[in-house]
């Protein structure tokens, strides 16, 4: 079979609606787009730990510090599984984490902000992590096996995280004014970046064609973006929270609220490295691999040093 | 000093060993050699912020004051403390962690084992649920400190400073106090001088086979929390856990 | 699966769930570990958070052998036409019963 015979056999069965498998033959750049798409979405996560792990030494109640740990390990949990699903493609994690550390890999640009509150922990569980959950369900619909099959699992687990987010928020909401202005700030500076996440805007993406086409994502950033709108609108009014968008409107016609422009400049601006805690996050990174190298290392020699006792013992 | 009173004291102790080292254990957060070391450690974190939880619920109902577990947790002096020394001892690097995790499993996997037999129905219950979590952390630890200690050169110099820096902190592990007399009378709880026999007869069988040795102290061991004198890093832990609640006192969360 | 030379991040190991006593292992993901006790360890640490397990396989990555999508045809296509493997392929007079 050439090439061109393979990639129509290729579209045909991603068409049929059936899954591709690791092993399986794919066009090279399938398995590129992949590779580069899984392991941005695992940097994410691990990245992600970090903003909402500087509050677990803070958290209010005993209660909010368990919940909030859960969450975090979580996350690890979800970069795990990120990592072993892009893993089947070829490539290893020591690789995808070298990409990370020395810059030329992505990650989402939101963990860039910083947590300046308790209100923040509240407004990454409900805005964040409500905008990934829309964007993971429709990956999960996606046709490589080992991500839509991670993706199935991690939504299922982040379906608390969001939840856990809004009680924090809608809590603070209705607490004292103090307490509740907490909260109007963390939405202030959550909101934008948010919508940012869900990526550029189709008329700017690149790749879309492609990957629509070869079902690895089944919809475009601008429908996902506006389901997350449609559904969080309402959920900060009944938390009697304003969204900090006076352009903000619903159109009875169509059934959806319109937002006003996108702030696209900073997005990447962020995403070059320019964010407020772009340098932060990747030194942290950075420390963990470096410090825990001795770690790795001892492990390996003792596994090596217990193979060659039972190579003398035998 | 009642029974009572003698009940609140234990309890406090026992609660406040879980929460500074499930706090401590919270720092790692995010920061492990590997992925699977961080899901690792937040899993045992998780495990004694839960048993805090149940312990300082059950003293606030003991004291009968009213205070519930954060009040308990947030809003007592650093005196008022009752954790031993060795869990707020600093996180330092992996070694130090995995060493202080080690020395307190043990300690506390033969504590809640003899707590299963207590005549005190919340003990028991606790300590039932409680030390199969323990069982796993100390298997964890005690895998880690062998793999550390016989593992490199640098790994093993690394695992020996851990051992150098913490050993002194465990001999008030097993300090009795008054409360200890009139709960072992009651058949509450067990005594202390017998979980030391068998704490050192087990970690010193862990520590040879990890390839370190107990450091020479002359003696020394450090005391202090039974009294509420704690180390300097007590001070910063309660700084950063309770400023929040305490910056709004009127707020619920 | 990838590449499975031991790096610095050990061996990658593929994880089995039993979920329930009595039911079989299903695959559930996979960890890096320097040794099988410590893949166990960390397959018991991120696999089974939720209560989903009741026992745990861990199995180097490597040892595993599966089909190819080119030995699908002939692996699994020739199993179409024997339906008489199946009871429903047999008639049975109306009344008998227990077969």
């Amino acid at each position: 079979m050439d090439t061109a015979e393979r990639e129509k056999k290729f579209q045909e069965k991603i068409d049929s609606g059936l899954k591709v498998e690791a092993k399986e033959w794919m066009p090279e750049n399938y398995r590129k787009q992949l590779t580069r798409m899984i392991s941005q979405h695992a940097h994410s996560e691990i990245v992600g730990m970090l903003p909402e792990g500087n509050w677990i030494t803070r958290a209010p109640s005993l209660r909010r510090k368990a919940v909030l740990l859960a969450k975090v390990q979580d996350e690890a949990g979800h970069g795990l599984y990120l990592y072993s699903a892009a893993e089947t493609l070829g490539i290893d994690r020591k690789t995808m984490i070298d990409q990370l550390l020395s810059g030329r890999a992505k990650y989402s640009s939101i963990f860039n902000y910083p947590t300046l509150s308790w209100a923040d922990i509240g407004a990454i569980g409900w805005l964040v992590d409500g905008a990934a959950i829309v964007n993971q369900t429709m990956l999960a619909r996606g046709s490589y096996g080992p991500y839509s099959r991670a993706m199935v699992r991690i939504c299922k687990e982040e379906s608390f995280h969001n939840r856990q987010g809004y009680e924090i928020m809608y809590h603070l909401a209705n607490g004292t004014p103090e307490q509740k202005a907490m909260a109007q700030d963390a939405l202030n500076r959550w909101w934008w970046p948010s919508i940012q996440m869900l990526g550029p805007s189709d008329a700017q993406s690149k790749n879309s064609e492609e990957t629509m086409r070869w079902k690895i994502k089944v919809e475009s950033n601008d429908t996902v973006r506006q389901r997350f709108i449609d559904r969080t609108v309402p959920q900060a009014h009944a938390a009697g929270l304003t969204i900090p968008d006076p352009d903000l409107k619903f159109n009875e016609e169509t059934g959806h609220w319109e937002i006003g422009e996108i702030e696209w400049t900073e997005f990447y601006r962020v995403i070059k490295g320019h964010g407020p805690c772009n340098r932060k996050r990747l030194k942290a990174r950075q420390e963990a691999e470096r410090e825990g190298r001795w770690v790795r290392e001892a492990a390996a020699a003792y596994a090596a040093k217990q193979r060659a006792r039972a190579v003398q013992a035998a | 000093m009642t029974e009572k009173e003698a009940r609140f004291e234990y309890l406090i102790r026992l609660g406040d060993n879980a929460l500074i080292l499930g706090q401590r254990l919270g720092e790692w957060c995010g920061h492990a050699h590997q992925l699977e070391s961080d899901i690792a450690l937040t899993n045992i974190a998780l495990d004694n912020v839960g048993q805090a939880r149940n312990l300082l619920t059950e003293a606030g109902k003991v004291e009968g004051k009213g205070r519930s577990e954060d009040d308990l947790a947030f809003f007592r002096t650093e005196n008022e403390f009752r954790n031993n020394l060795l869990t707020e001892q600093e996180n330092g690097n992996f070694a130090q962690t995995i060493t202080r995790q080690y020395l307190f499993d043990v300690f506390q996997f033969h504590l809640y084992s003899g707590l299963c037999s207590s005549t005190d129905d919340f003990l028991k219950g606790f300590a039932e649920k409680s030390v199969k979590e323990v069982t796993y952390h100390r298997k964890l630890s005690g895998d880690w400190m062998v793999r550390l200690g016989d593992g490199t050169e640098e790994s093993h110099d690394k695992m020996q400073e851990a051992l150098d820096i913490l050993w002194p902190f465990t001999g008030e592990l097993f300090e009795k106090t008054e409360a200890d007399e009139i709960l072992i009378a009651s058949g509450a709880v067990p005594d202390l001088e017998e979980i030391k026999k068998i704490w050192i007869e087990e970690t010193s069988a862990k520590i040879e086979e990890a390839t370190l040795t107990i450091p020479d102290t002359m003696g020394y061991m450090a005391r202090g929390s039974r009294d509420g004198h704690h180390t300097e890093y007590m001070g910063y832990i309660l700084a950063e856990m309770q400023a929040l609640p305490r910056s709004m006192p009127d707020a619920t969360w | 699966m990838s590449d499975n030379t031991e790096n610095d991040q050990g061996k990658l190991w593929e994880v089995f769930i039993q979920s329930k006593p009595g039911i079989p292992h299903k695959h559930a993901g996979s960890v890096h570990a320097h040794d099988a006790e410590m893949a166990l360890a960390g397959a018991r640490d991120v696999y089974t958070r939720r209560r989903e397990g009741t026992s745990i396989w861990v199995v180097p990555s490597e040892m595993i052998t599966a089909t190819t999508e080119q030995d699908a045809d002939s692996f699994f296509d020739p199993a179409d036409d024997k339906a008489y493997r199946h009871p429903t392929f047999y008639t049975i007079p109306e009344g008998v019963k227990y077969l």
